[in-house]
């Protein structure tokens, strides 16, 4: 059993919890994920990890209700535990790879859209303890589902907030926000690392394409194992199947098939349940999560 | 009672059984048991022993059978297995220790699977459990996987006083016995979970949601976390594709992903969360065990089932029972069939496979006759589900993480078969992760010749 230390509601829909994982925060990296159980009959849910105390054996997930599981998860509470919680899983980021020196050359972009904004926090923090301080787009459809901002500002060198109705911060998508950058304050990047919906990631690829500025995404399909095992998680990436769960989550954002991956996504959702989702999301519909019977 | 054959075994009505998932073969009463057993001619010198990968001293537990000595029976039974009620489920006996019994010449071999799943079975209705260590030696050692290998490498270890734990990576151990092989044929919780009971009872510990090579590696269970010595018995996870186009469609499956789903995470039982495609028009591609399950799996969730299989009816290398009773559920088989290309509706879902028909010509390098295709005769077979049921590979993850761990071509872990050490020290490895793809008890086998090399390595050195 895995104890939940702290629980918060970062917005609406969106939650934080602190979860006791002393195997998982021991040898963690960030980029990488887990997969948690509620209980005996609960799915298999993969969360990407936002934050980890390695001394405490804690490790920050964050996670948006989409769909039953993860409304039940919100339910529980701090002192409540999870039946399982598996990880670290997939490979680490790219950038943990890289050595100091190529660090440091590199002028990087985060885009972090939405709830994606959790896994984005890992990497400029880790840049940040190597000496590196990276400018980062948080975008969302409007301000109350802002999340991580301040906590994001102590570690980055710019934060840029974009809202799809201008309620807050730069009114356009995060695309306008790079062009912006790019066109009119003159700024240049060689690294571009966009997390968030699948729409955003893919629109954020083509602009980049055309910047010709290298590209990293990560992937969250719908999985079942988290190692290797099933193959739901397949994607094309330059033409190859590749499996987000061990050869990813991040791919070349220039090389992923965004449309096919859009399709499996909604694989297991009902006619009813998107309509739902469509209205509830408006332009940010993505076609939500794996589990739709409402 | 005529002694050249075989008391006949209960099973469930097929058309009954394709409507749910419970056990097929209903097994032996004791009496239909004891009459069995008494067929058996007590040979000086046991074919059936030799044909077993674990060695069961056969014709002294059916003895045992024979004289209603259940209890002793099992203790036979037990010294040399840690999964009988398994392995009587799922072995094929028919190649094995059937094949080379001595009542097969004449008539029909001695139903030895059937009896030792009847004394498994009997034991754990009457709570029985294999003997427990008296002493602990003092040393440790990791078994990595609870599937058949991992089991059975542990359980003998534990019985000569070994202090062992097992790291399994899903959140249930058991391995392929509870994510591959369906309900209907291996009960989980009357028989699997209580085999695992078993093991555990002589003194292992399982933990559970540990992925070795990710949530800790093999060196550090070898330095940080004081094992003497680590068997991989990591299995084959990583599921096949075709390659063919449309093979990323929404409805194709691995055989893996559609087994996980309905049997580890039961989704095929609506009060649990997993959701499954059931597919009213299902295909599913290769011919082996595995195909079979899915196929039935298939059936059972409601779907018209087409099995498609390149080669012809002799080659299909699943078991002749598995087969026989697929057929008597309703499965159709196209054989001679091999798809080419999956096709797609406007939403991306797949619509029918298109599929060439083949022909036998020389036999290839496995001994198999090579299909051949007929040129030109290219036709459509509807479907809305297509599962790929192509053989599996070890999982790259151990090794990769794991210095000093050589593998061969085609990613299995090299062991030496007759006590399983790798080329690094202290390090142990069987199963499929060293054969690829096989059988549960071939993997037990391994299990075993390790533990035995695991022992003379740390007892002896």
């Amino acid at each position: 059993m895995y104890r939940i230390v702290r629980k918060e509601r970062l917005a609406d829909n969106i939650y934080l919890m602190d979860v006791e994982a002393k195997r998982v925060a021991k040898s963690c990296h960030p980029g990488q994920f887990v997969i948690v159980r509620i209980d005996e009959k609960g799915e298999r849910i993969p969360l990407t990890i936002c934050d980890y105390d390695r001394k405490e054996g804690r490790i920050t997930i964050v996670f948006q209700t989409v769909g039953a599981s993860t409304k039940m998860m919100a339910e529980l509470k701090e002192g409540d535990s999870f039946r399982d919680f598996t990880g670290p899983l997939g490979c680490p980021s790219e950038l943990t790879t890289m050595t100091e020196e190529d660090l440091k050359s590199r002028k990087i972009l985060f885009v972090a859209g939405g709830v994606g904004t959790a896994p984005v926090y890992p990497q400029v923090k880790w840049l940040n303890e190597h000496g590196v301080k990276a400018d980062c787009i948080i975008g969302a459809r409007s301000g109350n589902l802002i999340i991580l901002e301040e906590q994001m500002r102590q570690e980055a060198a710019n934060v840029y907030i974009t809202t799809d109705d201008g309620s807050r911060g730069f009114k356009g998508n995060v695309n306008d926000k790079i062009k912006e950058l790019i066109e009119n304050e003159h700024k240049t990047y060689d690294l571009v690392i966009a997390i968030g919906p699948l729409i955003m990631m893919k629109f954020v690829s083509i602009l980049t394409k055309s910047y010709h500025i290298p590209t990293i995404v990560s992937m969250n399909p719908i999985m079942v194992d988290g190692t290797g095992m099933c193959g739901a998680c397949r994607l094309s990436v330059g033409g190859k199947i590749k499996f987000a769960c061990v050869d990813g989550p991040e791919f070349d954002g220039h090389l992923v098939d965004f449309d096919q991956a859009m399709k499996r996504q909604q694989m297991y959702m009902t006619e009813e349940g998107r309509a739902k989702l469509r209205k509830i999301e408006g332009d940010s519909f993505q076609g939500g999560c794996n589990l739709c019977n409402e | 009672m005529d002694m050249l054959k075989r008391v006949p075994v209960k099973e469930q009505d097929p058309k009954e059984r394709a409507g749910n998932f419970k056990e097929v073969c209903l097994g032996y009463s004791e009496e239909e048991a004891i009459a069995e057993a008494s067929r058996c001619l007590k040979c000086k010198n046991p074919r059936c022993q030799m044909g077993c990968p674990v060695n069961i001293d056969i014709p002294a537990f059916i003895k045992e059978v024979a004289e209603r000595d259940l209890k002793n029976a099992y203790q036979i039974i037990s010294r040399y297995s840690s999964l009988p009620a398994v392995c009587g489920r799922v072995c094929p006996q028919e190649t094995q220790c059937e094949a080379k019994c001595i009542r097969g010449i004449k008539g029909e071999p001695v139903s030895i699977g059937k009896l030792e799943r009847f004394v498994a079975d009997w034991a754990m209705e009457h709570k029985i459990h294999p003997e427990a260590p008296k002493h602990k030696n003092g040393r440790k050692v990791a078994v990595i996987g609870s599937g058949p290998s991992g089991l059975t490498c542990a359980g003998d270890l534990a019985k000569d006083g070994f202090e062992v734990t097992i790291f399994e990576a899903l959140h249930e151990p058991g391995g392929v016995l509870v994510y591959g092989i369906p309900e209907f044929r291996l009960p989980k919780e009357r028989v699997v979970r209580k085999e695992i009971e078993n093991v555990k009872s002589l003194g292992v510990k399982i933990e559970t949601d540990v992925v070795v090579g990710k949530s800790v590696t093999i060196d550090e269970l070898l330095t940080e976390e004081g094992f003497d010595a680590v068997f991989i018995g990591s299995g084959a996870g990583l599921p096949k594709f075709m390659g063919i186009p449309g093979e990323n469609a929404n409805g194709v499956f691995s055989a893996n992903e559609y087994l996980t789903r309905s049997n580890l995470m039961k989704a095929y039982d609506d009060s649990y969360d997993t959701p499954i495609i059931a597919g009213k028009k299902v295909a599913v591609i290769g011919g082996g065990n595995v195909a079979m399950d899915a196929a039935r799996t298939a059936l059972r969730l409601g779907a018209d089932v087409h099995i498609v299989y390149r080669r012809s009816e002799k080659e299909l290398p699943a078991r002749a029972e598995e087969v026989h009773h697929a057929k008597e559920e309703g499965i159709h088989f196209n054989l001679l069939t091999n798809p080419i290309k999956i096709h797609t509706d406007e939403n991306g879902w797949v619509k029918g496979l298109r599929c060439v028909r083949m022909e036998l010509g020389e036999p290839d390098a496995s001994g198999r006759r090579r299909p051949n295709v007929i040129e030109g005769s290219d036709f459509m077979i509807e479907a809305d589900t297509v599962i790929m049921a192509l053989g599996t590979s070890p999982n790259p993850l151990i090794a990769s993480t794991t210095e000093g761990l050589a593998l061969n071509s085609h990613g299995c872990i090299i062991a030496k078969e007759e006590d399983g050490s790798t080329t690094k020290k202290a390090v142990y490895a069987g199963g499929d992760a060293v054969t690829g793809a096989a059988t549960v008890i071939l993997a037990m086998g391994a299990g075993k010749a390790a533990a035995k090399g695991i022992r003379e390595y740390l007892l002896e050195r």
